[in-house]
């Protein structure tokens, strides 16, 4: 039976887990018209023709949530579409993804919140949210039409990926957001201590002698973007934490009672600086992959609740823009496609983390951040519900990947943790064959 | 047919495997010495000779260089020519580089004309690596960025070597800007390897104290230090590599680092002056010291010439010509 015309599916024998709820158990999860319809449903509330699927050995959690994609389009199509990055993105377990808004041109006006809404309906694949622009242009000096923004469906505001620089825009901004309850997302960076710089600085920087991006230049924008919230009660999220100073901040911060959602990439938990020993332009990311006693700073912070969200950091560049010296190569790694065997191989086997927590940052916060009814199995939501193999092994090869572009430093390794099926609003939209 | 038959050749070293020469990080103290002693023993050979030698008659050698230079590509051109290579220059600036052509494109082009070795300069770190990724010839690094230069590093060492053969017993100062220096890394891991003591020494925006956990000594007032040096090498302030100006003024630099005659009277009496060059005369070394009695600085560029013949025979002595465009027209009948 054609799984478009399947109104219902009975998801049996897996484990389900639902951080929304706190549930981890083995069950059965009834999904119908789209919703969420029933955990461990009796066998009179099964209707017969639901479509069963045996999730024996698989991991049953809500449909992943990512806070800022890259999806090429408009402008940079030689990296990614909106089709190639709704289908990665469904491959990868994410039902939803909230694109970032530097396309070219980017996404500062309501026209082109609308050009990605209407694509992505086309394309038909995972949810997508936008992020629009907090500045003009995302320039950095003048607030964008956040309100026109908002109102064409906009989720988010960022100046993704570059910093909000300016102090005073950065307030303004979250003042200004408070009208539409909306977050502003901002990668702290003091961008006159990293200028043409490639990696952390630190030991492993100073033999290799690439221009150095020290710990302090997060830190310190971290530290003036608590101060701002503090003052202005807005809504922020930081995304894409990465250093010790940063997590320890954020904690006291949260410790005093401020309100602050914190991200962090997945790339920056896996790999630490001593991996930039092979001059891989695929490691070349912002914030750069630090050494180890960041790394396991983030890790701890992941696992106790001060850093709330996991993000791809899914950054899909072309492979003529990265095979290039490091100072001409961009920043980026293309994740989608390895995100969750990522996290299990490099957080969850070797016991960093747990996986109730992991879905929870990978689902539940993000979905809070964007305003969106998705991260839960709960009855009545949206039936946004993915099948994970933690188990299996699979090899990174070029051939798989679904996003267009392929720079991504794991190409030909042996990770552990598959997405297997993947259902957006209760119709099965992939299933690995 | 040859009228150096009766010259002594040195044999090819059985403990030489590799193809590439990327950094002086990863060579082992033994490889180095096999450097050392190959550059001797050819330069030897070469001299005896009174003319070109033979050992890579039909070699071709490319010199691929994105950074200015001048002693470092006539240096490599006219050892591969002691040898009996050909060489072909390549510089960014009059090529195709100018047409937007990318460096790897740009060296697989000049690998598939049948080159043997590509020798390389660039102004980024990990460009030899790269190279070296991408080609099947030999990748010779001839400086990437601050990274490394590894023939700097081992003509240095020759130098050093050739006046204080026992580095057990030597204490060597790099004097400079170390952050920038590609000079300062390659003979940090080579004078280490050795068993010297070495001290990097320069101001504390451009000499890290992190260098300590590697087993350097960190100074940043020379004359503190003069009296414990047996080498001094004087590094080239970087000014093309730095954003913001690391100390106020080369006056204030000179008068705190420059090897002046008032200096060398509070040194050892035996001590060894080197510089890399270019050297900027008045900055880091006034010229009676540069032109006195403890320079070795020419002699250091003479090693380099021997160094650099080592080093090529070393890569492309014992190989086959196995580059795509040799292997395109193997075993064709014409």
């Amino acid at each position: 039976m054609n799984s478009k015309l399947q109104t219902s599916w009975l998801i049996e024998n897996g484990r389900i887990i639902c951080p929304a709820s706190g549930i981890d158990r083995v069950g059965r999860l009834l999904l119908r018209q789209g919703l969420i319809e029933a955990m461990d449903p009796s066998d009179d509330q099964i209707p017969s023709d639901a479509g069963r699927i045996d999730a024996s050995g698989h991991i049953v959690a809500p449909g992943l949530v990512d806070l800022g994609t890259e999806i090429g389009e408009p402008g940079r199509e030689e990296d990614e579409t909106i089709e190639t990055a709704t289908m990665a993105a469904l491959a990868g377990g994410f039902t939803t993804i909230a694109c970032a808004p530097n396309t070219d041109p980017p996404i500062d006006t309501a026209q082109a919140v609308e050009f990605v809404r209407q694509k992505a309906a086309r394309a038909d694949r995972c949810r997508v949210c936008v992020i629009g622009c907090v500045s003009k242009g995302r320039e950095g000096q003048e607030l964008a039409e956040i309100g026109s923004l908002v109102d064409a469906g906009a989720v988010a505001l960022s100046d993704y990926p570059g910093p909000i620089n300016n102090a005073a825009l950065m307030r303004r901004a979250l003042e200004y957001c408070l009208m539409f309850d909306r977050y502003i997302l901002d990668r702290p960076e003091v961008p006159s201590l990293t200028r043409h710089g490639i990696m952390h600085e630190g030991m492993m920087q100073l033999i290799l002698a690439l221009a150095p991006m020290p710990a302090e230049a997060e830190d310190l924008a971290t530290s003036r973007n608590l101060r701002l919230l503090e003052t202005t009660g807005g809504k922020l999220h930081l995304s894409c934490v990465s250093t010790a100073g940063s997590v320890d901040l954020i904690r006291r911060a949260k410790e005093r009672g401020i309100t602050v959602s914190v991200g962090t990439r997945i790339a920056n938990l896996c790999f630490d600086d001593e991996s930039m020993r092979s001059f891989d332009a695929n490691l070349k990311v912002n914030p750069p992959l630090r050494s180890r006693e960041h790394i396991e700073a983030c890790r701890e912070a992941l696992a106790d609740g001060t850093i709330d969200v996991l993000t791809s950091g899914h950054q899909p560049r072309a492979l003529e823009k990265k095979m290039q010296e490091l100072s001409a190569v961009p920043f980026g790694m293309s994740t989608l496609d390895t995100a969750v065997a990522q996290v299990v191989t490099y957080l969850i086997r070797p016991g960093h983390l747990s996986w109730q927590r992991a879905l929870e940052a990978f689902s539940t916060k993000p979905a809070h951040v964007l305003g969106v009814e998705a991260g839960s199995l709960q009855v009545g939501r949206p039936a946004d519900v993915i099948l994970i193999d933690p188990e299996k092994q699979w090899t990174v090869c070029n051939e798989d990947f679904y996003s267009r572009s392929r720079n991504n430093p794991l190409v030909g390794q042996a990770l552990y943790g598959r997405v297997q099926t993947v259902f957006v609003g209760g119709q099965r939209k992939f299933s690995r064959a | 047919m040859t009228a150096h038959a009766s010259v002594l050749l040195p044999t090819y070293p059985d403990n030489w495997k590799r193809r590439h020469l990327l950094d002086l990080e990863s060579l082992s103290a033994e490889e180095i010495v096999t450097i050392l002693d190959t550059a001797e023993s050819l330069y030897k050979a070469y001299t005896a000779a009174g003319q070109k030698l033979s050992l890579l008659n039909g070699r071709t050698i490319a010199n691929l260089f994105y950074e200015n230079s001048t002693r470092t590509r006539n240096s490599f051109s006219l050892a591969a020519k002691r040898l009996g290579a050909d060489t072909v220059e390549f510089a960014s600036s009059s090529s195709s580089v100018s047409k937007g052509e990318t460096y790897i494109d740009t060296a697989k082009t000049i690998e598939a004309m049948g080159v043997d070795a590509v020798v390389t300069r660039h102004a980024t770190p990990g460009t030899s690596h790269l190279l070296a990724q991408h080609l099947n010839c030999s990748v010779l690094n001839a400086g990437d960025g601050p990274h490394e230069h590894p023939t700097q590093g081992l003509l240095d060492i020759l130098t050093i070597r050739q006046h204080r053969p026992n580095f057990k017993d030597l204490t060597v100062a790099l004097v400079g800007d170390i952050a920038h220096s590609r000079t300062a890394r390659s003979n940090i891991w080579g004078l280490k390897k050795l068993g010297a003591h070495v001290i990097v020494c320069g101001p504390a925006t451009l000499v890290s104290r992190k260098w300590e956990s590697l087993g350097v000594e960190v100074a940043h007032n020379l004359d503190k230090i003069l009296h414990r040096c047996d080498v001094l090498n004087l590094l080239r302030i970087q000014f093309e590599r730095q954003d913001t100006r690391p100390f106020p003024s080369v006056r204030e630099y000179a008068l705190l680092y420059a090897m002046n005659s008032e200096r060398m009277k509070n040194s050892k009496p035996n001590i060894l002056i080197m510089a890399p060059g270019p050297i900027n005369r008045g900055v880091e070394i006034t010229p009676e010291v540069a032109d006195g009695p403890h320079s070795v600085i020419l002699e250091q560029v003479t090693n380099g010439i021997a160094i650099r013949m080592a080093v090529l025979w070393l890569l492309l002595g014992q190989s086959k010509r196995t580059t795509p465009a040799i292997r395109q027209y193997e075993g064709v009948r014409t």
